[in-house]
């Protein structure tokens, strides 16, 4: 099959399985949305979200639908104004996460031997070290970390776990048939794993990329929220610490503290579901069973 | 035998590992840490133990870098880890001390509570499978897991404690009350370890049910669950004699990491209640930059969870004779 009618395929099992599984329907449709937002920030936000420049303090209004804060800011505007970095760091670590687990992972499973035992013993290492402990420690030390920093911190914590699911599904796909034949037509190693070993394990590498967003997403918020990263950048994030900060809740302003964290939450929820649906995609078992009569005799018995 | 071998030379490296970063993550870092540590005892120590302290940051010129790490390699080992620059001059160690119970008491109680409802929940769901019980309460996990867990603890101060008074916001204890053996202040500590240790429940909660029902779904389908079947036993005895114990091994693993992790405290739920466990010394060691008290906090929380993994390796290992050939 060449490479342009597999990926048609693959679109056309992708639509399918979304218009089959309503939960990943939700997830996509979310994720659609927020990805809008973030392109285009200026079309959703009815006022600047920078200007200190309306009346602190006010509850849901007309002019401001979710009020503003003690500082004058719209609230509603600043949600959406940070979208983009809360967003955006959750696809950039989940994206270099992601390759950094299938790199490793695949070589290790790959290669076999000495290469495989030493990849995996330094897989193993950074998966058992704390992550969220150790990035506070190197945020403290950068104080302030800027965006990129806090994803560099979170990739080179995150990939562990990806790495180590991927070699185990590639070594017992390793000597499947097809890949020995491969290899005995004395195909190029890195044709073998590109054509041959990594489409099968499509499900599972998406599913740790929306496992290490999830992660990202968390971690940064946290971080943010406690005042270890940027604090002067536009995400939901710094948006709790702000309203932590200024004890949002017992000023009456409890849309502040809530608004941002329900963003997180949608934004978080809808990757899971996706993860989720995913996970049912590469075990079958675990697909949901329709209630037949059969079932439900066995389900009693 | 092999098998032990292995696992003990896994945590040996791992301990390297950790002990390694520790030591170069501050030397890595832009604005020379060490340097400010010092300017945090100038004045507050005489000559003679200043100089001894930069000779254990490697600073001051004579040191080079390896001997400081060989250096600090022993210290570690032997349980030297130097003076807080915040709480002067009480020693690192003592700090840590006085916040371990809270951690242990309210993290360890929550976690282990957390991992039995979701274990339990997650064996009925698959056991139920189909049926409205598996239908509806994984999703609402998979979503609840995905909330940030410190802003779960946001909410609930808001509702229980500002809005409807109930229960109290901050600390682990009222503030005015001495803490002695009394029945009112272990009263009081339960009071205000109901909202933190709740948090901590219902985002944990989520997946061990899923783990569980993942793998119980797997050993369902089992030969040895048919034949329990055949024989026909009670669905009861099935459910959890037969299926669950086998599903749980897996799961085993991250139930002693999650231990391991009880060490280090919920950091953000013990932050957001101003809960005094390690979880809270650790932003509270970051904020005041007493980095002595900081990286020995971290060494401690890994130390922790290598120590679980080691142990629920050994655990899995008797219970099922087939790790032990796996690996």
């Amino acid at each position: 099959m060449n490479p342009a009618r597999r990926l048609g395929r693959a679109l056309f099992v992708a639509w399918v399985f979304l218009r089959r599984d309503k939960k990943a329907m939700v997830g996509v449709i979310i994720l659609f949305i927020l990805l809008v937002i973030s392109a285009f920030p200026s079309w959703f936000t009815p006022d600047d979200p920078a200007a200190y420049a309306y009346t602190p303090g006010i509850g849901l209004s007309w002019a401001h639908p979710l009020g503003t804060t003690s500082f004058g800011q719209d609230v509603f505007s600043q949600l959406m104004a940070g979208t983009r970095q809360s967003v955006m760091i959750a696809l950039v670590v989940g994206f270099f996460c992601t390759v950094l687990s299938v790199a490793i992972g695949i070589t290790a499973a790959y290669s076999g031997g000495i290469v495989d035992d030493s990849l995996s013993l330094f897989t193993d290492v950074v998966l058992v070290i704390p992550t969220f402990p150790l990035v506070i420690v190197i945020a403290a030390y950068l104080k302030g970390a800027s965006f990129w920093t806090v994803a560099f911190v979170l990739v080179i914590t995150g990939w562990s776990y990806g790495a180590r699911q991927l070699r185990v599904q590639a070594l017992s796909l390793r000597n499947r048939d097809y890949l020995l034949a491969a290899r005995a037509r004395g195909e190029a190693s890195w044709y073998v794993i590109c054509v041959e070993l990594i489409p099968p394990m499509t499900s599972l590498i998406v599913a740790n990329f929306l496992g290490a967003a999830l992660y990202a997403i968390i971690a940064a918020s946290g971080l943010q929220f406690v005042g270890l990263a940027n604090v002067n950048t536009e995400a939901w994030g710094t948006m709790l610490y702000w309203a932590q900060n200024n004890e949002a809740f017992s000023a009456g302003l409890p849309l502040w503290a809530l608004a941002p964290g329900i963003m997180i939450a949608i934004f978080g929820s809808a990757l899971a579901l996706l993860n989720y649906a995913f996970d049912e995609v590469s075990n079958p078992a675990l697909r949901p069973v329709v209630a037949t009569r059969k079932n439900k005799k066995r389900a009693v018995a | 035998m092999r098998y032990l071998v292995r696992r003990v030379g896994f945590l040996v490296i791992a301990l390297w590992a950790a002990l390694t970063l520790n030591f170069f993550i501050p030397r890595l870092m832009p604005g020379n840490p060490a340097e400010s540590v010092i300017a945090q005892y100038h004045g507050r120590l005489g000559p003679g133990a200043l100089k001894a302290i930069e000779a254990e940051l490697g600073i001051g010129g004579h040191q080079n870098i390896i001997a400081a790490y060989f250096q600090y390699l022993g210290n570690s080992l032997s349980g030297h880890f130097g003076i807080s620059t915040y709480y002067f001059p009480t020693p690192v160690v003592t700090v840590i001390s006085r916040a371990l119970p809270w951690s242990l008491g309210l993290v360890g109680i929550s976690t282990v509570l957390g991992f039995l409802a979701g274990t339990a929940l997650g064996a009925i769901a698959a056991w139920r499978r189909g049926r409205v019980f598996d239908n509806v309460l994984p999703p609402v996990f998979v979503i609840i897991s995905a909330f940030p867990y410190f802003w779960v603890g946001l909410i609930l101060i808001w509702l229980f404690s500002l809005t409807l008074n109930w229960l109290p916001t901050l600390g682990g204890y009222t503030e005015t009350a001495t803490p002695t053996l009394t029945w009112g202040f272990v009263g009081d500590i339960l009071w205000h370890s109901v909202l933190p240790a709740f948090t901590i429940l219902i985002t944990a909660i989520g997946g061990w049910i899923l783990t569980m029902r993942n793998n119980m779904i797997t050993v369902v389908a089992e030969d040895y669950v048919k034949m329990a079947r055949a024989k026909g036993l009670r669905s009861r005895r099935i459910l959890w004699q037969y299926a669950g114990r086998n599903a749980l091994l897996p799961n085993l693993t991250g139930f002693a990491m999650s231990l391991g992790f009880v060490i280090s405290g919920a950091i953000l739920v013990e932050y957001v209640f101003n809960y005094p466990g390690v979880g809270f010394l650790l932003l509270l060691a970051v904020n005041n930059e007493d980095y002595p008290l900081m990286q020995a906090l971290f060494l401690l929380i890994t130390v922790a969870v290598l120590i679980a993994i080691f142990v629920s390796d050994i655990a899995t290992a008797l219970l099922d004779p087939r790790t032990r050939n796996n690996r």
